[in-house]
């Protein structure tokens, strides 16, 4: 509806569609990472006995794929895009967003190398050495430098609320690198953190729940901010509660990081804290859920017909869902029962592969045929096939953690009349295989998707120009 | 904490859940210039953003949420020295050793602390203290062999316990692997009787530890037939030559392992150098193994239970390990 007057500033769309087709390759490594790690967990012996095949060395490749691969390459093509069109004007910096992608990419050669070859600092998300986390920061001010200047030049009076979750996250994801990267090198390879004990393990998590919060919760909100009502042409539903949730959302989820910590040697103070402002934070989340669902109202019948809709819709299902279980999971007596067990697992992959992952399917469905000048995407049937074949995977997949977690818990407290514990930790283990195996088949699902996305996505790239035309639905 | 610190995270969070509080009231309010219901009038790419009100249930629970956390944060210790009303704590805080915390944990008995962990453990030595009490009076090798009903309950929790503390190291079936010893068969590092069981768990073992012998048996070839020597004790085949060579050397490993090569248990020295004669190895009997274990040395480490389970658990776990050798 606005193509026109969109057509007459020269958007910079050329990184955009780099970092696009790097989302979709990246999302198939990632999964696929994450598939053969699951089958290590049935069959062990999968590791062939070689050191860079290990699970404990492809555990941190696989959760850096995802996130800094496949997540974070989303959020570059999705914010780099969203910010030229909601401020009608072009990327600021010149060659600087070029420089972005390429240093992005370089970043994510360099992880998977490393990682699989032990390199490591040992903290989790955090995996990468130090030479790799001064080019991060580097690439990431760059990112900050062409994202806020092209706001500051923007034409239009207002900035749209998916920027101010995009800028939020740019700016907190800068802070949290650099606050928990500070490490004393001793080698080219090898550093150790600056921060001793407990400090080291608050500051890890202050850096881990946040790039949750932030990364991969406030910057996945600026891409549905723009293509929930974009897909479903329809006006946000609330300019207020948009402003509420954004503010209570980034103040409040700064402090949740304790909440990973309960019940060990972090002060008493620092758990309430963060186990209070971790159940503040609940309502705050949903106001992002309720403005993009409540976006289709007068809508719904779209989603009979449209299947890149669908996968927006149900990635903000799956977002309530999750931001519904983060704060109840944050209760010190429920995290008694959850912590270290695989509900934390299937919590977590209820939002990377149900929101994280499906929002930016959704996200890049809708943007691909707009980048390369089709008016839509070469085989809507394939969309479809791939929401049918994701979501069986992601419910798969979560409802078998969420079992084995449960029954985790409830073996590791068992207790017998005389006090010793019922089961041993192997017991456990053995009871979990069935859903490990459950697991495995829900993230084959979800990779058998991505392959189909990439086809699809290869053959609307090669189509002639315009040649794939609209399709008039009743 | 210092003050300082105490008023800094207190008005960082009693400032963030007001600021959360504010922040609602002020979006009840209609404060845009159209109707609710109505376009606000920004136009992004052609997206529009309506006025519409907060959904009331959606503000009343964020409200609640609000209020409960100043609740929760007046009840439990959270704001810096601030303590909750009840004084209550998970476990004793700040200590940095063993004594400071029994310190802390009987001034906190004293003055009747709400200290969740020690209260916990109170509880659970209230309730299964008289179970492990009645096994503590019988000695462990009663324990270990009668047929009654209490000495069979006192094995099977001792396998449970040992199942929980012991098989990482000594393996579910306590037959042990490489570099930890098999404990069902007889072969003693350290004393098979009673006594020696529970004194091995109670304070652990630290071996003296072997040497490495490759320049004091000059050289390789010094390894190679000490090594002839060692496998010809328990009756393995050797080349001849090799073995009078490295017998001729033995004198030097005799002190620990004894003159006929029977290990230090033999000689009742507890040093842990094992019985050469019995074809039972603890790092592994192929003539390689052997051969490393003579040319670098070895050392193992058994760690001391009784701080982590106390003597009673222990008295427990050594009548079923004895067992599993008294069948």
């Amino acid at each position: 509806m606005t193509q026109n007057d969109a057509s007459a500033v020269n958007y910079n769309f050329d990184v955009v569609r780099q970092f696009t087709v790097m989302t979709v390759i990246w999302g198939i490594v990632g999964t696929l990472v994450g598939v053969i790690i699951a089958a290590q967990l049935i069959w062990p012996a999968l590791n062939f006995d070689t050191p860079w095949l290990t699970y404990s060395r492809l555990r941190p490749l696989h959760t850096n794929a995802v996130i800094f691969a496949f997540g974070t390459s989303a959020l570059f093509a999705t914010s780099y895009y969203v910010v030229q069109r909601t401020c009608k004007t072009t990327l600021f910096g010149g060659k600087l967003a070029s420089f972005t992608f390429w240093g992005w990419q370089a970043i994510i050669v360099l992880a998977a190398i490393t990682l699989p070859l032990g390199y490591t600092s040992s903290k989790e998300y955090a995996e990468l050495e130090w030479p790799i986390d001064i080019l991060i920061a580097v690439v990431w001010v760059c990112y900050a430098i062409v994202f806020f200047g092209t706001l500051i030049k923007r034409k239009t009076s207002h900035i749209y609320v998916a920027n101010w979750f995009f800028g939020g996250f740019i700016l907190t994801v800068a802070v949290l690198h650099i606050g928990n990267s500070m490490v004393i090198p001793v080698s080219l390879t090898k550093s150790y953190s600056l921060y001793p004990g407990a400090i080291d393990a608050m500051m890890q998590w202050w850096y881990g729940h946040n790039a949750v919060g932030f990364l991969l919760t406030a910057g996945f909100l600026g891409m549905m901010y723009y293509f929930v009502p974009k897909q479903a042409e329809r006006p946000v539903y609330s300019y207020r509660l948009s402003i509420v949730h954004f503010w209570a959302l980034v103040s409040l989820y700064i402090w949740a990081g304790p909440h990973h910590l309960h019940y060990t040697a972090l002060p008493d103070w620092a758990q309430s804290v963060g186990m209070v402002m971790s159940i503040v934070l609940f309502l705050p989340s949903w106001g992002g859920m309720i403005n993009g669902i409540m976006t289709l109202s007068g809508a719904w019948h779209k989603l009979r017909h449209d299947p890149i809709l669908r996968f927006l819709i149900v990635s903000l299902s799956f977002y309530g869902m999750s931001t519904f279980e983060g704060p109840m999971m944050a209760i010190k007596s429920v995290n008694a029962l959850s912590h270290y067990t695989d509900w934390t697992v299937g919590h977590v992959h209820s939002g990377a592969l149900g929101w994280v992952a499906m929002v930016s399917i959704g996200a890049l469905y809708h943007l691909i045929p707009v980048l390369f000048n089709q008016q839509r995407m070469y085989s809507i049937k394939l969309i479809n096939t791939h929401f049918w074949l994701h979501t069986t995977g992601v419910v798969l997949y979560i409802v078998a953690m969420w079992i084995s977690g449960v029954m985790q818990g409830l073996m590791w407290r068992a207790v017998n009349t005389d006090g010793t514990l019922t089961y041993s930790f192997v017991e456990s283990l053995q009871a979990s295989y069935p859903f490990y195996f459950i697991r495995f088949v829900g993230g084959v699902f979800v990779v058998v998707g991505f392959l189909l996305m990439a086809y699809n996505m290869f053959k609307t790239i090669n189509a002639k120009d315009n040649s794939l035309k609209s399709i008039e639905t009743a | 904490m210092s003050s300082f610190w105490s008023i800094w995270i207190s008005v960082l969070s009693l400032g963030t859940l007001l600021g959360c509080y504010l922040l609602l009231r002020m979006c009840l309010k209609n404060f845009a210039d159209v109707e609710e219901g109505e376009s606000t009038g920004h136009n992004f790419d052609g997206i529009e953003e309506l006025n519409n009100p907060l959904p009331k249930w959606w503000s009343t629970f964020f409200l609640l949420t609000i209020i409960w956390g100043f609740g929760y944060l007046l009840v439990y210790p959270g704001l810096g020295n601030w303590e909750g009303l009840f004084g209550w704590t998970s476990s004793n805080q700040g200590i940095l050793n063993l004594e400071e915390s029994r310190a802390k944990a009987e001034y906190a008995k004293e003055n009747n602390l709400i200290v969740q962990y020690d209260m916990e453990v109170k509880s659970a030595d209230a309730k299964y203290g008289p179970i492990f009490d009645a096994f503590a009076k019988r000695d462990i090798e009663d324990l270990g062999t009668a047929s009654d009903e209490e000495a069979i309950t006192a094995r099977k929790v001792g396998q449970r316990l040992f199942l929980q503390n012991c098989s990482q190291c000594h393996g579910s079936d306590a037959r042990g692997t490489t570099g930890f010893p098999d404990l069902t068969d007889n072969d003693w590092l350290y004393g098979g009787k009673p006594y020696d069981i529970k004194h091995t768990i109670m304070h652990g073992r630290h071996s003296q530890g072997m040497i490495g012998w490759e320049s004091m048996l000059g050289g390789e070839q010094g390894v190679k037939d000490m090594t002839a020597f060692v496998l010809s004790l328990s009756g393995r085949e050797a080349k001849e030559g090799s073995v009078a060579k490295g017998k001729a050397n033995f004198a030097m490993c005799s002190a620990c392992h004894g003159q006929d090569g029977t290990g230090s248990d033999q000689m009742n020295l507890p040093i842990g150098a094992p019985n050469l004669t019995d074809n039972i190895w603890l790092y592994g009997g192929s003539e390689r193994v052997i051969q490393e274990s003579i040319r670098n040395g070895r050392a193992g480490v058994m760690p001391a239970w009784d701080e982590i389970l106390g003597h009673k658990k222990v008295h427990v776990i050594s009548s079923y390990v004895y067992s599993l050798s008294h069948q």
